[in-house]
């Protein structure tokens, strides 16, 4: 009996001291986490993405616990899958305001579809972007435009982009793209660009990245960019158009969305996303008509 | 017989044109000359549009240590500097030459009469590595690393021998042999001019015992020169490696980058390599011409051909009979280590030691399967490296475990892709995971 007694008083005492010791010690050497990262990171998406340049939505939040302490304001920091309503919640928070941020969206500048670039060999290596990069120019003649392997889809966590089976080019599902910037980090030929996504979802973009001299890039497909520079000459009122290495591009800022420079391109390779069917010019009838001069 | 210790394949050996003499291939109508010849800084071109160029006449200036210079191999008028398609699958900067006539600089000896290093006493070390870096020679093995960077070890190793790489252990490849049994005496005096370049009196000749009449020749040829031997070597791939040839035939290890092969106090140099060596110190020829091996099981004539570099590879295979209506894959190089390509309208570099016609059968991929971790692929790496691991790091982007696991030591040489029973393309990702670690290493390097 007294044996007994002795050991529940001698466990009773060691789990007593050894409470003790834990509760000090969890007192002193406690790691003071800001509330405020917790309440920031539950209104993040939890997708941790790393779209917004950090690693994951913790990250993120830290980050901006930090700037509005040290800098006063949480500029420059977005999350990109969240967008403007996110940032807001957090500018709450943190007791900030959320600059206002244009929404995004992930493009595909290649046009290089199966009709209008044709395959000249097959490539039968490993199905990645990647390694099929390595091995040269890839199935086509143009050594800028999209491989196909679909490194972008594996890399985009959000089912946002797709191959089509008809084109073999990817195809963004503007309503599921976060705009998080994995697919374009993905591609080893930098094709996709991370864009405004303009009002009302309208842009004009040049759908190449061919930078070969024109007689290169016309070769290799139908709907290339041959910095002709015809495009540019148009826009010149508004100075949208810039044209670097043979490529133009279409600044979405200054873009005003008068598609001047879709009908100036003879390649066809500035697209028009999402905008209204252009008004018929002239009905064609059988009997010719006299062309009116007002037209 | 010796051979190297770790792994190994013995692929099919398919020499189908072993035997054949080396013919001389005509001249082409149009020659391209690829300023990316070698590894190292691409050449400089020195020549404009319309310039009119001779044979031997300098295209492309070396520009800086580990880089040579490019010569035309034909006469004519440059017609275009401007990129042009290679055998890499890329555009690159390159000269092309409109062929007219064939006049020769007169500079160049044009006599087959051998050259003894005994009839020229004045030729010291130095004298013999400006002749070579002047005449633009890299590894003929296919490797192109500039070869007069070879023969200047850097401060404080000493080469102790030169290892003659003649083992050609690329299936269907016969371009060294047959340069082996039409110039035996030009490649010893070759031999015995690297050995005075970098000051050793004791060479090795490896051949691969597949390969009889050339090592009969050979050791009969080099009875002259004791310090010279010439060893047998078990059939093994990649015996032509220059760390398992080293390996092989003097038993030391090369240990892992960044150390080099001299760290073992030996110098490899192949055996199409002292050929021309032979040529440009003895005759003052440029690198101008090279044998290439044009071979494929549905070809009519696989043949060994002496062709001008910048000849298109279409001129090559229509002298051997056209291209066969069967073709599935067309690969500048061996089958093991070489390069499918894109076109058959590019030219033939320095680097060219095969050109493979494979018919549709042998060309097509197996379906890939799951790995069933039965470890063949380890048991064949020459490197003893660990392939179905580093394929898989590579192929989930962990950077930092393929460098924990050596992927730098990797030496491309596929016997894990093709001893895998699943058809994995392993040597895709690994090459994949080597040049990202490596690129992850320079810029390390840099940033200190």
């Amino acid at each position: 009996m007294n044996l007994i007694l002795l050991a529940i008083i001698a466990l009773g005492a060691i789990g007593l001291i050894a409470a003790l010791l834990l509760y000090f010690a969890s007192r002193k050497f406690a790691v003071h986490e800001d509330e405020r990262i917790g309440e920031v990171s539950a209104v993040l998406p939890q997708a941790n993405c790393g779209g917004c340049g950090f690693p994951g939505c913790s990250g993120f939040a830290g980050a901006c616990v930090k700037s509005a302490d040290e800098k006063g304001s949480i500029e420059g920091l977005l999350c990109p899958v969240g967008g403007q309503a996110v940032m807001e919640q957090v500018a709450g928070i943190l007791g900030m305001t959320a600059e206002a941020s244009a929404p995004k969206v992930a493009v595909v500048r290649c046009n290089g579809t199966c009709e209008n670039r044709p395959r000249l060999v097959d490539f039968d290596g490993a199905q990645s972007c990647k390694v099929q990069q390595m091995t040269g120019m890839g199935e086509t003649g143009c050594a800028y435009g999209c491989l196909g392997c679909g490194d972008c889809v594996t890399a985009c966590q959000f089912g946002a982009i797709r191959i089509n089976p008809e084109t073999l080019l990817p195809e963004v599902d503007e309503e599921k793209c976060t705009a998080c910037g994995a697919c374009a980090k993905a591609c080893p030929r930098q094709i996709i660009e991370i864009r405004l996504k303009g009002s009302k979802n309208r842009r004009m973009v040049v759908l190449c990245n061919n930078k070969d001299k024109g007689a290169i890039a016309n070769k290799c497909c139908t709907v290339s960019c041959i910095g002709c520079g015809k495009c540019v000459k148009v826009c010149e009122k508004f100075e949208a158009i810039t044209l670097t290495n043979n490529l133009a591009y279409i600044d979405a800022e200054k873009c005003k969305l008068c598609r001047k420079c879709e009908e100036a391109c003879p390649k066809s390779a500035i697209h028009a996303f999402n905008m209204p069917p252009r008004k018929p010019k002239a009905e064609i009838s059988e009997v010719p008509v006299a062309p009116s001069k007002t037209e | 017989m010796k051979t190297f210790k770790i792994g190994g394949v013995h692929p099919e050996e398919n020499k189908l044109s072993a035997g054949c003499p080396i013919r001389e291939a005509g001249l082409p109508k149009q020659a391209v000359f690829s300023m990316f010849q070698h590894i190292g800084a691409p050449a400089n071109p020195v020549v404009k549009k319309g310039d009119v160029v001779k044979v031997g006449t300098l295209l492309g200036e070396a520009n800086g240590f580990v880089s040579a210079p490019v010569y035309s191999s034909v006469s004519g008028k440059v017609s275009k500097v401007d990129v042009a398609l290679d055998a890499s699958g890329l555009r690159r900067m390159a000269v092309t030459v409109d062929v007219e006539g064939d006049e020769w600089d007169e500079n160049i000896d044009r006599s087959a009469e051998l050259v003894r290093l005994e009839e020229r006493p004045e030729l010291d070390a130095k004298a013999i590595v400006e002749k070579i870096k002047a005449a633009g020679i890299v590894g003929m093995g296919g490797a192109t690393f500039p070869t007069h960077v070879k023969l200047c070890p850097p401060p404080g190793k000493v080469a102790e021998c030169v290892i003659v790489n003649a083992v050609e252990c690329e299936p269907y490849l016969t371009a060294d042999h047959s340069l082996m049994l039409a110039h035996p005496e030009e490649i010893l005096v070759g031999l015995r001019l690297v050995m005075k370049a970098v000051g050793v009196n004791k060479a090795y000749i490896g051949i691969e015992c597949n390969k009889p009449d050339a090592i009969s020749l050979m050791t009969e040829k080099a009875k002259q020169y004791p310090e010279i031997e010439v060893v047998p070597l078990q059939m093994k791939y990649p015996q032509g490696g220059e760390k398992q040839l080293i390996d092989a035939i003097i038993g030391r290890q090369v240990p892992a980058p960044p150390a080099l092969p001299i760290d073992t106090g030996a110098i490899v140099q192949n055996v199409g390599t002292c050929y021309a060596i032979y040529e440009a110190v003895m005759k003052n020829k440029p690198l101008i011409e090279r044998v290439i091996t044009v071979t494929g099981k549905s070809l009519s004539q696989p043949s060994n051909l002496l062709a001008r570099l910048g000849t298109p590879f279409s001129q090559l295979i229509d002298e051997c009979g056209g291209l066969p209506e069967d073709t599935g894959k067309i690969i500048g190089g061996g089958p093991m280590m070489g390069k499918a390509l894109l076109s058959l309208d590019v030219p033939m570099t320095k680097g060219s030691s095969g050109l493979l016609i494979m018919n549709r059968s042998e060309a097509k991929r197996a379906e890939m399967e799951p790995c069933i971790r039965c470890a063949k692929c380890v048991g064949v790496c020459a490197m003893g490296l660990e392939p179905y691991l580093l394929a898989k790091v590579s192929g989930q982007r962990d950077w930092d475990a393929a460098e924990q696991n050596d992927i730098t030591s990797c030496i491309e040489c596929g016997s894990c892709q093709f001893t895998c029973p699943s058809h994995r393309p392993l040597l895709d990702y690994i090459r994949l995971g080597k040049s990202t670690v490596m690129g992850i290493i320079r810029s390390r390097a840099t940033k200190k």
